[in-house]
């Protein structure tokens, strides 16, 4: 059985990683497809939003993922901060930027339905306001890879202020909802009795999500390979410039 | 460990330490929005709470990214690292310092702008409490940021970057529980919040922070 | 009271400088470094101050008995000569800071403050520091940058009263101290092979 941890080595990441990564591009791109075009032209319209919530379609998944990203750099940057793994710190940087996009995409398209159903573009609700916060940490959490040279220096700093990072985060979130008790919907889907969407709906989404996940794996290994490759660059000037 | 602060106080008061200049920064802002807002002591009211607070969160990042560069740049830091205090301690009383020179006049004459913001009276008390209270926290994620960032040659901005964020709760429950006392609601809620906040930062962060300067020495 | 070192490898910059390292020191004896810049000599005395972790090896010495001197004195401008060496004094919890001034001449300046001394006289007040911190082993990164001919003498002085304490030094320095006790480790020998491992690097060739 092999274990997670082979994954650690660059080289078997490399291995897998190519041929999973166009998996994982051509699923994201036939799901969302067909997601998009079942949500888009295939459902009734609803009766209270008419055609706007449609844009659900992209908005929840998007917002999804926004937070998925986040988690799924706080778990590798933990394991870099534990095992030492290099594979582990270059996903979370590699996560950082399409986690920022996803949080940017889910406000955009938040706003567009927003519009016609509050009548503005934007609101200082809890919900938008925690996204707000949420991409201002991305930036953060970027900007602070890209100004340190040393690659590993640069993984521990930015490691302990994912950590950090997390918890204020969350607290940033309850303090919005203090702060404002909010103009948005509740949660889309619930396991709470009394569901809330019809299956033509649900349907559509579920594929959505299930898309956007796909999206951001293959977005994730695609970068994730990109900065393995740039560290072989630099092995490599190393060498050379060591060897005179 | 007092001797440290003693230095960074000494430090701070002798000239070019900067003491001072999160004040008057703190003034010119309680001016500069009621030149921007207009007059009017109703509006001025209302938004005086924020103002404040966000008046001394901005005064307060002034002076963080100095908190170990200078240590840093003469030398004094790799000293401090090898010397019989827990670097831990370096980073807390490098936060007490800056509380002490920059923070607590802050909370001190905040009373005073508040009176050129048309403040409700209700809400001196609480100003002055709280800011007692959320700028130890402010102090300290400062710390946290300025370790991070200790060793880069532009850190200032980014130390604002990647602080700001992090000062979000702080801010919220701050400046709530003095708009709610200025309206003579109940403030004891988001003020309780904001303590254990700052208790928190207080109990977890030196331990980040020193993580963080340990790396940037190597 | 020893320092003993080990197989030791020193990298900067994930670029390994030195490697297979083993030597010891014990009381009232130094160890002269030398090797030609860029032979990893400050990257060696920052790792054994324990501020950078080694590549491989070990390390062993007493706890907390090691002052290190760098290229940077670590003075504060604004403060005076005295006020300098108090606070690394109540660092270290010990005194003696009068002592420490008159053993390198620097008791005339006690009152003046740091940024309106010369560069040598910084030095030597960096250097009265390490009197001041009551460790065994003193770890010294070029110490005599800038000192004078009657000042390196001076500190020889104050080396050798410090080994003749029971202590115990490390040097990386160029310069003949008048110490003619101590003993002389030329680095070159233990210059990182090529490419044998360029660290973590490495692994994602």
């Amino acid at each position: 059985m092999a274990s997670l941890w082979e994954y650690a080595n660059p080289v078997k990441f490399m291995q897998t990683s190519g041929w999973l990564m166009p998996v994982a591009a051509v699923l994201a791109a036939g799901m969302i497809a067909v997601g998009l075009v079942w949500g888009f032209f295939l459902t009734p319209d609803d009766f209270r939003q008419g055609s706007t919530v449609k844009i659900i379609f992209l908005h929840v998944p998007s917002a999804l993922m926004a937070i998925n990203a986040w988690a799924m750099m706080l778990v590798t940057s933990l394991i870099w901060l534990v095992r030492r793994h290099h594979v582990s710190a270059l996903a979370a940087k590699a996560a950082a930027p399409i986690g920022a996009t996803m949080t940017l995409i889910a406000l955009i398209t938040g706003a567009i339905w927003g519009q016609p159903m509050w009548g503005t573009w934007w609101a200082w609700d809890p919900r938008l306001t925690s996204f707000l916060i949420l991409f201002l940490f991305y930036i953060g959490y970027i900007a602070l890879w890209s100004a340190i040279e040393d690659p590993d220096t640069a993984a521990d700093l930015t490691a302990v202020l994912c950590l950090v990072g997390s918890v204020f985060a969350v607290l940033s979130r309850y303090a919005a909802l203090f702060w404002n008790q909010g103009l948005h919907q509740g949660a889309s889907l619930s396991v709470a009795p009394g569901t809330r969407m019809d299956w033509s709906y649900k349907g559509p989404l579920y594929l959505c999500m299930v898309g956007f996940v796909m999206l951001f794996i293959a977005l994730v290994l695609a970068g994730t390979r990109t900065e393995i490759r740039a560290r072989r660059l630099r092995a490599l000037l190393t060498r050379e410039r060591a060897m005179g | 460990m007092i001797a440290l602060l003693i230095r960074d106080l000494r430090l701070a008061f002798r000239a070019g330490g900067g003491f001072g200049l999160g004040l008057g920064f703190f003034l010119i802002l309680a001016v500069l929005v009621p030149l921007g807002v207009g007059p009017d002591p109703q509006t001025l009211g209302l938004i005086a709470p924020g103002i404040l607070w966000v008046g001394a969160l901005l005064a307060c990042l002034l002076s963080l990214d100095r908190m170990f560069a200078l240590d840093h740049e003469d030398g004094s830091l790799d000293l401090l690292a090898t010397a019989p205090i827990p670097l831990e301690g370096v980073v807390a009383i490098k936060a007490l310092a800056h509380w002490l020179t920059t923070c607590l006049p802050l909370a001190l004459v905040a009373p005073v702008l508040g009176i050129l913001l048309n403040l409700p009276g209700p809400g001196y008390l609480w100003l002055v409490l709280s800011l007692l209270l959320g700028t130890p926290a402010l102090s300290m994620i400062g710390a946290f940021g300025a370790a991070l960032t200790v060793g880069l040659k532009r850190g200032g901005l980014l130390l604002s970057l990647l602080v700001l964020p992090l000062y979000v709760p702080t801010l919220v429950f701050g400046a709530q529980s003095v708009t709610r006392a200025a309206q003579g609601l109940d403030p004891l809620t988001p003020i309780l919040l904001m303590s254990g906040i700052t208790a928190g930062s207080l109990a977890l962060l030196p331990f980040a922070a020193a993580f963080a300067l340990r790396i940037n020495l190597r | 009271m020893e320092l003993r070192v080990s197989d030791l490898a020193v990298a900067r910059g994930g670029l390994p400088l030195i490697e297979g390292l083993s030597f010891a020191v014990s009381g009232g004896e130094a160890l002269v470094l030398r090797g030609p810049n860029g032979s990893g000599k400050t990257t060696l005395l920052r790792t054994l101050a324990g501020l950078q972790p080694p590549l491989a090896g070990q390390i062993s010495a007493p706890p907390e008995q090691m002052a290190y001197a760098a290229h940077a004195d670590g003075l504060k401008s604004t403060l005076t000569v005295r006020e300098n060496l108090r606070f690394w004094a109540a660092i270290h919890g010990q005194n003696g800071v009068d002592a420490a001034m008159a053993a390198m001449n620097l008791t005339d300046l006690a009152d003046r403050q740091a940024q309106h001394l010369s560069a040598g006289q910084k030095r030597r007040l960096g250097l009265a520091r390490l009197l001041v911190t009551g460790r065994w082993l003193w770890v010294l990164d070029e110490p005599t940058v800038s000192l004078d001919v009657a000042s390196v003498a001076l500190f020889g002085e104050v080396v050798r009263a410090h080994l003749a304490r029971g202590g115990a030094a490390l040097l990386a320095t160029h310069i003949d101290l008048g110490l003619p006790e101590a003993r002389i480790l030329d680095l070159g020998p233990y210059k990182a092979e090529m490419p044998a491992d360029l660290g973590f690097d490495e692994a994602f060739l």
